[in-house]
């Protein structure tokens, strides 16, 4: 198998409380894979530790083929090899325009490359690009949400790292990222999802994971997970 | 003699604004109130007069020297003392009180080791002579004062406004996490910021300096006082506000010792202040921060 992201035993807290408990996670090159949980589970905080922004209390972090050690690497750095987050709440620069927005994902792309990039970033959201010159902090929820992935993508990741990109937007919109999300699996993209919305997580993904309190509670191909009695049952609402 | 008046409260405004730039980039990249701001003026100003003096350098060199090592002497400062409290996310009001603790520390040392006698630059720096047109009279070192602080000025603003660099100093500013997935070291761009708004602090402390031909180490505390004037009246981090309200603050400063007495000049600043937050609490032009969401 080849595997784009290899995490073992990976434990992360805040202040004195563990809050994720040594957990083991595979991201293969080219696939989706879910990864869903109740609220506080601790999904957000294993996105921050992928991406440098938590520094782990332990376990590792393999990357790519020569499999370095991204476990306490700046934030910085793990963005420039690759790994892009689209953070919780969007994190939009609310007091700069989106086109500002965009070049940033693009920072160490030269201005000719980003604007090719933009190009592309428009054409798959075009209401980024009726919306160039505004302020970010006035596009609506899922504009930004459009935005943030947009600026995502800016960078050409090699692995995307989304978090609940559902989180509060109507039903219609959900529906669209989505479709994008889907759109990017087919171009070859690799993505780490994480998601509340379970049903529609495990739709798309080729493998699932399921945390509670910290723990990988089940993992396997996203439509056997979808099966699971437990899962159907807590997660599902079947 | 109102036209000669307005002339030189031009080039007084002209350093106060600039000297505003620097603090109001300091304060709205950083987040926290640095007080050793003005530290860095006197020091640029003492750099100048030590290389005007010592090395003989014409004033168009001394005045970059002096910015260059005040620049440095505020990247080695933030380092120091503000690093560890970023990192430990330390409240607003721990830093303040660093950064006082060390501006005390830093005036003190300055003051023994420099004397508080009031020094002035050589007599050649002030060579060029003087313009007279008609009733107005403008010296050579009033028009470099100007042009300097223009310059500076608008390299400034163009580099924060204008520049991919600046794009990422102002991502930094808003929100550093989010710099961080960009790929943006934050922790460089912060340095950057220190020596920007410490360079510009220095090289404003030349040009204040070379205004008054008066130099001291607790001129930076004076200054002070006036930079918080400018940055509640321009609006905290907002950097065309900085511009205005230090030219403003020159003016009137200016026009008080003519027509008040030169005592009220150092009034005016906190008239302007008080006056600001009586009326316009969020500065001359301040806008509420667009929402986050
Ligand atoms: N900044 C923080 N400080 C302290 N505890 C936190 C912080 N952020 C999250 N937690 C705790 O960590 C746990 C996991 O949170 P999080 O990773 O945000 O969960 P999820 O994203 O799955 O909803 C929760 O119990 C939450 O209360
Ligand atoms: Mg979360």
């Amino acid at each position: 198998m080849n595997a784009l992201l290899q995490v073992e035993g990976l434990r992360l807290g805040y202040g004195r409380a563990d809050v994720v408990h040594g957990i083991d996670l595979t991201v293969p090159r080219g696939r989706i894979v879910s990864l869903i949980g109740s609220n506080g589970a601790g999904k957000t905080t294993i996105l921050r530790g992928l991406s440098g922004l938590m520094k782990p209390r332990g376990g590792h972090i393999r990357w790519g083929q020569d499999g370095a050690d991204l476990a306490g690497e700046a934030a910085h750095r793990i963005a420039r090899r690759g790994i892009v987050q689209v953070p919780e709440g969007r994190q939009v620069f609310a007091n700069m325009t989106v086109a500002e927005n965009l070049r940033l994902g693009a920072y160490h792309a030269p201005g000719a490359e980003a604007a090719r990039r933009q190009e592309a970033v428009v054409a798959r959201f075009p209401r980024l690009g009726e919306r160039l010159s505004q302020q970010a902090g006035y596009l609506s929820g899922g504009e930004q949400q459009m935005l943030a992935m947009g600026r995502a993508l800016m960078a050409e990741p090699v692995l995307l790292l989304l978090d609940e990109p559902s989180m509060g937007l109507a039903p219609l919109i959900v529906e669209e990222i989505f479709a994008i999300i889907a759109a990017l699996r087919t171009e070859g993209r690799t993505i780490l999802l994480v998601e509340q919305n379970a049903s529609a997580a495990l739709a798309i993904a080729d493998d699932a994971y399921v945390l509670e309190t910290g723990r990988i509670r089940l993992k396997g191909p996203a439509a056997e997970v979808a099966r699971n009695p437990e899962v159907t049952a807590a997660y599902l609402g079947l | 003699m109102l036209e000669q008046q307005l002339v030189n409260g031009v080039v007084l405004g002209a350093t106060y604004a600039l000297f505003a730039l620097g603090f109001t980039l300091m304060f709205g990249v950083m987040g926290v109130i640095n007080l050793t701001y003005g530290v860095y003026f006197a020091v640029g100003a003492f750099a100048a007069l030590w290389s005007t003096q010592a090395l003989g350098l014409p004033i168009a060199a001394a005045l970059p020297l002096g910015a260059l090592i005040a620049g440095v002497i505020a990247v080695a400062i933030d380092t120091l003392l503000l690093t560890r409290l970023r990192k430990a996310k330390a409240p607003e009001l721990a830093s303040l009180m660093v950064t006082l603790g060390a501006t005390l520390f830093l005036y003190a040392g300055m003051a023994a080791s420099l004397g508080t006698e009031i020094r002035r630059f050589p007599a050649a720096v002030f060579d060029g002579g003087a313009y007279d047109l008609g009733a107005v009279r403008i010296g050579t070192t009033q028009i470099l004062i100007f042009g300097a602080a223009v310059a500076l000025v608008v390299a400034l603003m163009a580099l924060v406004r204008g520049s991919r660099l600046g794009l990422a100093i102002r991502a930094v500013a808003e929100n550093p996490d989010a710099a961080a997935l960009m790929g943006i070291n934050g922790g460089l761009m912060l340095r950057v910021v220190s020596f920007l708004s410490g360079a510009i602090g220095g090289a404003a402390g030349v040009l204040v300096g070379l205004n008054f031909n008066a130099i001291q180490p607790f001129m930076g505390e004076h200054m002070m006082l006036r930079g918080f004037a400018v940055i509640i009246v321009g609006g905290l981090g907002d950097l065309r506000g900085a511009l205005a309200a230090g030219l403003l603050l020159g003016f009137a400063e200016v026009l008080t010792a003519a027509y008040v007495s030169s005592t009220f000049k150092d009034l005016t600043a906190f008239a302007l202040l008080v006056a600001t937050l009586w009326f316009r609490p969020l500065g001359l032009f301040g806008r509420a921060a667009a929402k986050r969401a």
